[in-house]
């Protein structure tokens, strides 16, 4: 299950409007600009939502669709909130050799979700990464930008698993607290 | 210049390096010192933790030994990597070192009146003495010659006096002596080329941008590193970024810049930082911004970060880039170096091209030359990744063989596996057989075999690998990095792709083939950059090389290497399975397998999603469970 723009509340889109502006106020209005300044927001929000999207594109008095282009072009910028883990797939030539594909299919088929979405508890994110240069692990995956080496179909489900039970910990310890 | 202010800029340094050589000299002062090796790599082995652990034993001891990150040192394969150097001993580096291992160093040879080096986890003394092999001794040793990768992994990369104390800025003094057309002409006598891929000559290159009327002038720096399979510029970034900063002062001297800009990918979050640290030290230093270390030259650098794109490593589609569009490459000419960022004239720059410059500059034209052959000067960075025992960086005169950088100095392949080919290049490379393996390192011979110098990824593959599912990876790779201008490359990789796809899914047609080489001839001329001109390499090499495979794929349906997921099934051999055994039932990630009634176990194919798991948990005594192409090899019940 995908999340979708629309489950947004309105404490969120607050939220959004108010990082954005704060980002903008330490840029002028150039358009050369327009990369840091994504890179700044996205840094601050973790995606790149539409409200964003549109108030950066009135600062730099630029179409609208200037700034979806360059967000859509290039491959750091994303649409989707993140989930509270991220997981980044490493697909360079040597991790695929090792049958990175294959550790692809496995995060797909136990999260449900495709690279690029976040899934609908918003407690993972899933997407690929060209090469993040640490050929030597091979396969590699990116849990929580801390790179892990030789992730194949069982570590992910042990990894899944210890995410699981850190999760039902602390479940414990809120409902014991109350 | 007047020559008045070239004494001050020489009096300046001066003071600068005595500075910093006091500083290493305090360093290296009758005590221990513990070097880790802490790039991205040796952090994904966990160099970090070690670094930690050496930490907390030294001070648990309360010992007189600094503890310090480096940078990479290009062995990679035995990361995390430590140095000790304890007076009285050569340095010594140790190899997969762990917290455990870190601990019983300090307790068994650092700490004072302890004497046991532990050589079971040496790699090798860094110099030769009568203790411990040393990396001499190695027989890679005969190859390798680091000039820029010279200091990567010895000096801590976040302080500018351990640069300064190793020569570091030292050319730059020196070039400010010399007229910019000197240093122009020093550069161009080298023969310096390009390190990027594409082999123009450095000198060239300058001489036409400083004789540009346009004002300002800009020199960028590109560490845009995105060949999925090469670390070499994030490795020397995180290691060195001096280097490279200098390189590009002095570049900046030489063509009249007053601005320079250092284009790093993000997927390097390291790299960034480490460049950002670097800066600000140079600045405070007065070896960057105004008035040089009191002259009148001035020269700032700003660092921009690369959102991720392939095509953003071409110089016109990285200047659209930092002017805040899609990075779109345009028709050339113009060229940057007459009409670049913001429309004025423009240096783009390697960042391994840009490391050399202060060697060239310290040791002449003449020295640089020397190295390597008559065309293609100087040393080749390459990494190493893929099916070899050594990966990591290698640094090797240029005119070297393929098989000497593979089984000299990578050791060959692991496990004891038959060597298939090495890609070079990266995506725009293409994949080279044996018969191509006696061949030198030079710019114009990989050219012809139909690979190209690239920026300096050597992937090996082996026989487990299939070279019709490579070129399916890499066209998918650029296919989807394509930028979307030219019909040819949007449109004609696509194509080309959906060709390969079948071909892997065992669906393809013997014409298809002919196909393949009608598309990727039309891509090759009707693309503006070399994204789309060297996209088909890679294709049009296996075909070349290893068409018996394609036409294995096509014919017969058959993956001979076993890589193919469409065309392979697991299966189970009913004779070599133990029945008092169930480690594959247990371990299947989709619940595929189960025990008949004679408890053989059985794969469901239906379920299975091939993800080899079974392979590996079948113990090895029974080794039962086998890979069949075509999946139509597995008997029926």
């Amino acid at each position: 299950m995908t999340l979708k723009d629309s489950d947004r509340t309105a404490e969120e889109s607050e939220h959004i409007r108010k990082e954005t502006g704060h980002v903008l106020k330490g840029f002028s209005r150039k358009r050369r600009n327009l990369i840091p300044i994504l890179q700044q927001v996205q840094g601050r929000l973790g995606y790149l939502p539409r409200e964003a999207m549109t108030g950066i594109a009135e600062h730099l008095d630029i179409p609208a669709i200037d700034v979806y282009g360059v967000v859509t072009f290039y491959n750091q910028f994303r649409l989707n909130p993140p989930g509270r883990h991220s997981i980044r797939v490493c697909l360079g030539t040597a991790c695929h050799m090792k049958g990175g594909y294959i550790t692809l299919d496995a995060w797909k088929r136990r999260l449900e979700i495709k690279p690029g979405e976040t899934t609908a508890d918003r407690e993972f994110d899933l997407d690929t990464v060209a090469c993040v240069g640490c050929c030597t692990m091979a396969p590699v995956t990116v849990v929580d930008d801390k790179p892990e080496g030789k992730v194949e179909p069982t570590r992910v489900d042990g990894i899944l698993l210890a995410f699981e039970q850190e999760r039902e910990e602390k479940g414990q310890e809120k409902s014991e607290s109350k | 210049m007047k020559a008045s202010e070239r004494a001050v800029a020489v009096d300046a340094f001066k003071r600068i390096k005595e500075r910093a050589e006091s500083s290493w000299r305090e360093l290296w002062k009758d005590r221990p010192v513990i070097m880790v090796g802490a790039a991205t790599c040796g952090r994904a082995a966990g160099a970090l933790d070690v670094l930690q652990a050496f930490k907390d034993e030294v001070k648990k001891h309360k010992i007189d030994c600094p503890v310090i990150e480096v940078g990479c040192m290009g062995h990679c394969y035995a990361e995390p990597l430590a140095i000790i150097s304890k007076p009285g001993y050569p340095p010594i580096c140790y190899g997969y070192v762990n917290p455990v291992i870190a601990e019983r160093l300090v307790k068994e040879f650092v700490l004072p009146g302890k004497d046991n080096p532990c050589p079971e986890f040496v790699i090798a003394a860094l110099e030769a003495n009568d203790l411990l092999p040393s990396f001499n001794d190695f027989p890679r040793s005969k190859y390798e010659q680091k000039v820029i990768l010279k200091n990567c992994g010895h000096i801590d990369p976040t302080d500018i006096n351990h640069s300064i104390a190793s020569g570091g800025y030292s050319a730059l003094a020196k070039a400010l002596q010399m007229t910019p057309e000197e240093v122009i002409d020093e550069v161009e006598k080298s023969g310096l080329k390009g390190r990027g891929g594409a082999g123009f000559p450095t000198g060239q290159k300058w001489h036409i941008c400083r004789h540009e009327r346009g004002r300002p002038k800009y020199i960028i720096g590109n560490a845009d590193e995105g060949d999925p399979g090469a670390f070499m510029d994030r490795s020397i970034l995180e290691s060195d970024p001096h280097s490279v900063i200098e390189g590009m002062i002095i570049a900046g001297y030489a063509i009249g810049a007053r601005y320079g800009y250092i284009y790093v990918r993000a997927e390097y979050p390291l790299a960034v930082e480490r460049v950002q640290i670097a800066l600000n030290q140079a600045k405070r230093r007065k070896l960057l911004g105004n008035h040089i270390l009191g002259s009148d030259v001035s020269f700032d650098i700003r660092l921009f970060h690369g959102s991720g794109a392939f095509v953003c490593g071409e110089e016109t589609a990285l200047i659209a880039s930092l002017e805040g569009k899609p990075g779109m490459p345009h028709h050339r000419p113009p060229y940057p170096a007459t009409r670049g960022l913001d429309g004025k004239p423009t240096v783009i720059n390697n960042v391994k091209t840009l490391a050399c410059v202060r060697h060239i500059i310290n040791n002449g034209a003449e020295w640089f030359a020397g190295i390597g052959t008559g065309n293609s000067t100087g040393t080749a960075v390459f990494a190493l990744a893929g099916k070899i025992v050594n990966t990591g960086l290698v640094e090797v005169p240029m005119g070297t063989t393929l098989r000497q950088i593979i089984f000299d100095v990578g050791s060959g392949i692991p496990g004891g596996k038959r060597f298939k080919a090495v890609q070079i290049g990266g995506p725009s490379g293409g994949c080279l057989p044996e018969s191509a393996l006696d061949l030198p390192i030079e710019f114009d011979s990989l050219k012809e075999a139909g690979a190209m110098m690239g920026s300096g990824g050597m992937v090996v593959i082996d026989e487990d690998d299939c070279m019709v599912e490579m070129a399916r990876y890499f066209l998918e790779f650029t296919q989807r990095e394509s930028c979307g201008k030219c019909t040819f490359c949007r449109l004609g990789t696509k194509q080309m792709l959906e060709i390969l796809s079948d071909f892997t899914l065992g669906q393809g047609k013997i014409e298809d083939i002919d196909s393949l080489n009608r598309l990727a001839e039309e891509i090759k001329n009707g693309s503006l950059c070399n994204l789309g001109k060297t996209a088909p390499n890679p294709v049009l090499t296996t075909l070349r090389y290893f068409r018996d495979e394609y036409e294995e794929h096509i014919l017969m349906g058959r993956c001979p290497a076993l890589m193919c997921m469409h065309l392979i099934a697991y299966y189970i051999l009913p004779d070599k399975c133990e029945r008092s055994c169930d480690a594959c039932v247990g371990t299947c990630t989709v619940e595929a397998i189960t025990p008949n009634k004679k408890r053989i176990k059985v794969i469901d194919q239906e379920k299975c999603v091939k993800c080899g798991t079974c392979v590996t948990a079948c113990p090895p005594q029974y080794n039962a469970v086998v890979k069949l192409s075509p999946p139509s090899e597995v008997p029926d019940k």
